[in-house]
């Protein structure tokens, strides 16, 4: 039996964004309540970066998440719970009172779809649709604190969506006089979540962030109750992107058409000439005669097959390349202190290439890599006492295979997720680390204590789905992705050499002096005691620092070299300290005094090193202690990099007032790094 | 007949040559020299096989091992400590096996937590280096080997001042110590007409079971697979001071070929020994692949060989020492069959076929191989 129209037009009605959303989740980011927790988080401080940085302000943001307590009171630790509340302030623009229902419960409602823009934000579909995630799994409405100037007062709503009808409704709307931040908005969504700690963890996206936007101050204070800070490591704000309009390479067929109806312009060569970028009049006039249309015609009126011949004519025509000029690229010397700043290692190097065009679309690649253990790790721990090995072992650790890490970013937002299935991860395991110094297998990561940072800034980046956790593989983008690579692998391969070179020298003089001991008493012993074991020990020794350049080896480890070539854009970091491009912020830190502290965080008492500018929205932090600070070392796997973060024990100052009391003192733990090491 | 095999005489002064080492390294000191050994390659490459003789012999490469160069820095190192203890043995007048003069050489180098020797397989081949250097044996070196073999017939030795009949002693027979140097073992008497050395010892159990040895007046010699250098060594001095032909017994397979040539011209790794070890006039007795067909064994007992054997066959026919027509026939009949054959599979036919039928008839009809 067949379905009739009419029997059909029963079933047909309005699809509630509530459905819409439930269905298509996992295009959100909502797919598991793991990953809920992780793109809440995400969208709120993606947000908070966008709004600051579009308002000219150097983003100071809070980050905090709270596990809430069952109805018996009784609170899980954070790995059992299932119930979290998030809450992101910053110290932003605010929102107007009028908007902030419609911002926070409002799916598709923002102010970055309707332009082409490198944004991190883009379809307005964000944090309404986190909003709506934590309605639908707790019932519990989002609230939104926003001052928009330390003259007004704040405003606190309480806002639900009508799943229906896609509206905010507006539970309570509350005038806060004395709001603790002079400007700023703070949002809190309650939700159902799972937190994890490593691999793609909360702790990982915001470190991340902090590498690609050294401009910004995070604190995190982690539902142990931990508060995490990542420094300013730039007082500078990236250049503002510039909107452009879209050019002709890359527009496709259904949007060309859509265009066609809701362009103002009134004429179709108007409409070619100021629609999309790289169109003069002159060559909209001579695209619409190669279309046989007329160039007065109504560009609505363009439909079918004419529009057809029209786009493929758009299409082949000769047009220069986008305007690049609205990239907002993070830039070599900022990556460089995201990298330093976060990143515990002796060489770090970064590259901006040129912008090129995929499609139409403008894009650049930046790569940064930062390489080794921090020398001055090195020499702190004392050498484990040597214990001799016994038959079948090896020296420690000689066989875990650390795989280097990679570091992916769009518009300097990470991704977290299908890191094989990005074009960045593509161009970094198709390159030849070997050329660089580094081992690797066939088609996998190089091998060792390495980051690779790869960036793309694009006013459209291409991702492979919705839920832009990976970047599409075009071959513009992986040539110009292994370009990067290779540029900075170059710098990379040359300093390994030099060091390696030097490491050789001296583990040659190294063994020499161990086994010429050796040599020399059974020389005393063959010879029953008739020589003297020392002076032969002396002569050998002397031959072996002649004959292998002891000095030369000296010079090159000690960095003493006075010659030593300013590398552009790279850091090497020895044990007697850093040399090279260091971000000023972090130049001024001062050398730990003991050398026990390496740039963890400041020392009780003494004055900030790194002093912001823009004043820090939450600026009382408790130093940690020393003993737990020694814990942190030994827990530190070797080769691992770690970060020049501080994470700090919330134990005296109160940073939101109440809320102080409720955190728990924190056992001392180990400092393992997530998504690390092995 | 052939000419005989050369003997060569026995090394002196093997303390003096160890601490010459020392000297070596003492001189060097004094004269800003870098010090080096030079040691004889022991690799295919560095061997042949002289015709005239009839044995493997060692050619004239060697490597340089340097004490102030990266790659040999170690083993200059443990080359020396040795030569230390080997020095100690000469000294104090005793044997010690390979694995004991590892342990005694192991410790952690001071102010490190590197080791000497992180497994015998580091120190063992020093040792041959050290033979071949300085031209002792592992004998004269006082290393033992382990002690694998078995023997029993009609001899009487005098092994440490005891006198051993070896024709009473049940099933064991005489366990062949690895060193049996005249010194060691002295052959007092021995009316045997010939000596069987046979690869497997559950063949020798069986013959010397059977009293083969009685009825056929010979001595049953074994080294249970590769035999061992005391068994090599003492076939040897047999077929010197007595005379007696020696016959090989091995299964029949690639090993059991390359265990008869060791015997017959010596080794590549220890090619040096040849003059000492090898027996040029010994003969292959068995089991030849064209066997289990003169001896109606079924196909059904044979083995497939596999792809190492199949390797290893052809590696072995081109070796210099088995150039002769018979013996490129008698691999190319094993690699046309695809198979090959335990000494076992004659229990197929009859659990004393070895000693009632195989045997007698291949003595009867001289069938062996040369
Ligand atoms: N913290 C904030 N401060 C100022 N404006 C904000 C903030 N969060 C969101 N907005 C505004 O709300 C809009 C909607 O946000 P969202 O739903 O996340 O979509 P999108 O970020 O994709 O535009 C943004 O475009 C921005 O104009
Ligand atoms: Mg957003």
């Amino acid at each position: 039996m067949r379905v009739t129209a009419e029997q059909l037009a029963t079933q047909q009605r309005e699809i509630s964004v509530a459905e819409f959303f439930t269905k298509n989740r996992h295009l959100l980011g909502f797919d598991n309540p793991r990953k809920a927790l992780l793109t809440t988080v995400k969208e709120a401080v993606d947000n908070s970066l966008d709004a600051c940085e579009e308002a000219g302000i150097l983003p100071s943001i809070r980050v905090k998440i709270e596990v809430v307590a069952g109805r018996d009171g009784a609170t899980l630790p954070p790995a059992q719970a299932d119930r979290f509340i998030i809450t992101v302030t910053d110290n932003g623009p605010g929102i107007v009172k009028e908007q902030v229902p419609r911002i926070f419960a409002k799916l598709l409602y923002g102010s970055k779809f309707h332009r082409l823009r490198q944004s991190r934000g883009q379809q307005g579909i964000g944090i309404s649709a986190a909003g709506m995630y934590g309605q639908l799994t707790t019932g519990k409405p989002v609230r939104v604190i926003s001052r928009t100037s330390p003259g007004r007062a704040a405003h606190s709503f309480a806002i639900q969506i009508n799943t229906q009808k896609n509206e905010p409704v507006v539970l309570e709307d509350n005038k806060i006089e004395d709001w603790e931040h002079p400007q700023g908005t703070q949002v809190s969504i309650e939700l159902e979540g799972r937190y994890q700690r490593g691999r793609a963890s909360v702790e990982e996206y915001l470190e991340l962030t902090a590498v690609a936007n050294p401009h910004i101050e995070l604190f995190y204070e982690t539902p142990e109750g931990n508060l995490i800070h990542h420094k300013r490591g730039v007082e500078v704000l990236p250049r503002p992107p510039k909107e452009i309009k879209p050019h002709p390479y890359g527009i496709e067929f259904g949007m060309f058409l859509k265009m066609l109806q809701d362009t103002k312009a009134k004429l179709l060569g108007v409409f070619l000439s100021s629609d999309f970028s790289r169109v003069s009049a002159n060559a909209a006039g001579e695209i619409c005669k190669e279309a046989k249309l007329s160039a007065n015609a109504r560009p609505r009126d363009v439909v079918g097959a004419a529009a057809e011949k029209l786009f493929s004519c758009l299409q082949n025509a000769k047009l220069m390349a986008p305007p690049t000029d609205c990239l907002s690229p993070i830039g070599e010397e900022a990556i460089l202190a995201g990298l330093y700043k976060q990143i515990r290692g002796e060489f770090y190097t970064a590259v901006t290439r040129s912008p090129q065009v995929y499609r139409g679309n403008p894009f650049i690649i930046e790569v940064g890599l930062a390489f080794g253990n921090d020398p001055k790790l090195k020499k702190e721990e004392p050498e484990e006492p040597a214990a001799p090995l016994a038959e079948g072992e090896s020296a420690d650790g000689e066989d875990d295979v650390q795989l280097a890490r990679l570091m992916r970013y769009a518009n300097r937002v990470p991704l977290l997720y299908q890191q094989s299935a990005c074009c960045t991860f593509q161009s970094v395991v198709e390159t030849a680390w070997k050329l660089y110094g580094m081992s690797q297998s066939r088609g996998a990561m190089p091998q060792g204590p390495l980051v690779v940072f790869v960036h793309m800034a694009s006013s459209w980046v291409p991702f492979t789905s919705e839920s832009k956790e990976a970047i599409a593989d075009y071959d513009a983008i992986r040539k110009e992705i292994k370009l990067g690579i290779q540029e900075a692998g170059r710098r990379l391969g040359k300093y390994i050499r030099k060091r390696e070179h030097a490491k050789d020298e001296w583990k040659r003089r190294n063994i020499f002096a161990l086994y010429i001991g050796e040599v020399a008493e059974a020389c005393g012993r063959l010879k029953k005691g008739s020589i003297s074991v020392d002076r032969l020990k002396k002569q050998l020794l002397q031959m072996a620092e002649e004959r292998t350049g002891g000095e030369e080896t000296d010079r090159i480890l000690r960095k003493q070299r006075e010659e030593e070539e300013r590398r552009e854009h790279t850091i090497v970091v020895t044990p007697s300290g850093a040399e090279g491009a260091i971000p000023k912020l972090l130049a001024t830190e001062a050398p730990p005094a003991d050398g026990a502290a390496p740039a963890m965080t400041t020392e009780p008492g003494a004055p900030d090193a790194a002093p912001a500018v823009q004043a820090s929205l939450f600026p009382d932090v408790a130093p940690e202690s020393k003993a737990k600070r020694k814990n942190k070392k030994a827990a530190r796997a070797p080769g691992a990099v770690e970060s020049r973060t501080s994470r700090l024990t919330k134990s005296q100052p109160t940073l939101f007032g109440k809320d102080a009391e409720q955190i728990k003192k924190e056992k001392p733990k180990s400092n393992k790094k997530p998504g690390r090491g092995k | 007949m052939s000419p005989k095999a050369p003997i060569r005489k026995p090394a002196k002064d093997v303390e003096g040559r160890l601490v010459g080492l020392a000297e070596h390294v003492i001189e060097c000191a004094r004269t800003n020299k870098e010090p080096a050994f030079h040691i004889p390659v022991r690799a295919l490459s560095n061997v042949e096989f002289s015709k005239s003789r009839r044995i493997i012999e060692l050619k004239k490469a060697k490597t340089e091992r340097q004490l102030l160069s990266l790659s040999t820095a170690k083993k200059f190192m443990q080359t020396m400590l040795v030569g230390d203890a080997l020095s100690v043995l000469q000294r104090e007048g005793l044997s010690r096996s390979l694995r004991e003069i590892y342990y005694r050489t192991k410790h952690t180098i001071e102010g490190s937590n590197e080791n000497t020797f992180d497994g015998q397989e580091e120190s063992d081949p020093i040792i041959e280096d050290l033979e071949v250097t300085l031209e002792a044996l592992r004998e004269e070196l006082h290393v033992r080997a382990e002690a694998a073999g078995s023997l029993v017939g009609p001899m009487t030795i005098v092994d440490d001042g005891d006198t051993i009949d070896c024709a009473r002693l049940g099933k064991g027979g005489y366990s062949v110590p690895s060193i049996v140097e005249p010194h060691d073992v002295h052959i007092k008497k021995c009316t045997a007409d010939f000596v069987l050395l046979i690869e497997k010892g559950t063949q020798w159990n069986a013959l010397n079971e059977d009293k083969f040895w009685k009825r056929f007046n010979c001595v049953l010699l074994t080294g249970n697979g590769q035999p061992p250098r005391g068994v090599r060594r003492f076939a040897r001095r047999m077929h010197d001071e007595y005379k007696l032909p020696v016959y090989v017994l091995v299964d029949n397979d690639p090993w059991g070929y390359y265990i008869y040539s060791v015997i017959k011209q010596g080794s590549i790794n220890l090619a040096f020994e040849s003059m000492r070890m090898a027996i040029p006039d010994a003969k292959f007795i068995g089991l030849s692949s064209r066997d289990p067909q003169s001896h109606g064994l079924p196909r059904n007992v044979g083995i497939k060989l596999n792809d190492k054997d199949i390797a290893r066959a052809r590696e072995l026919k081109g070796y210099p020492w088995f150039q002769k027509k018979e013996w490129q026939l008698e691999i190319d009949f094993m690699l046309k069959s695809g198979l090959k054959y335990e000494l076992d599979s004659l229990a197929n036919k009859d659990f004393r076929y070895l000693t009632t039928d195989y045997l007698p008839k291949k003595l009867k009809d001289k069938d062996w191989l040369d």
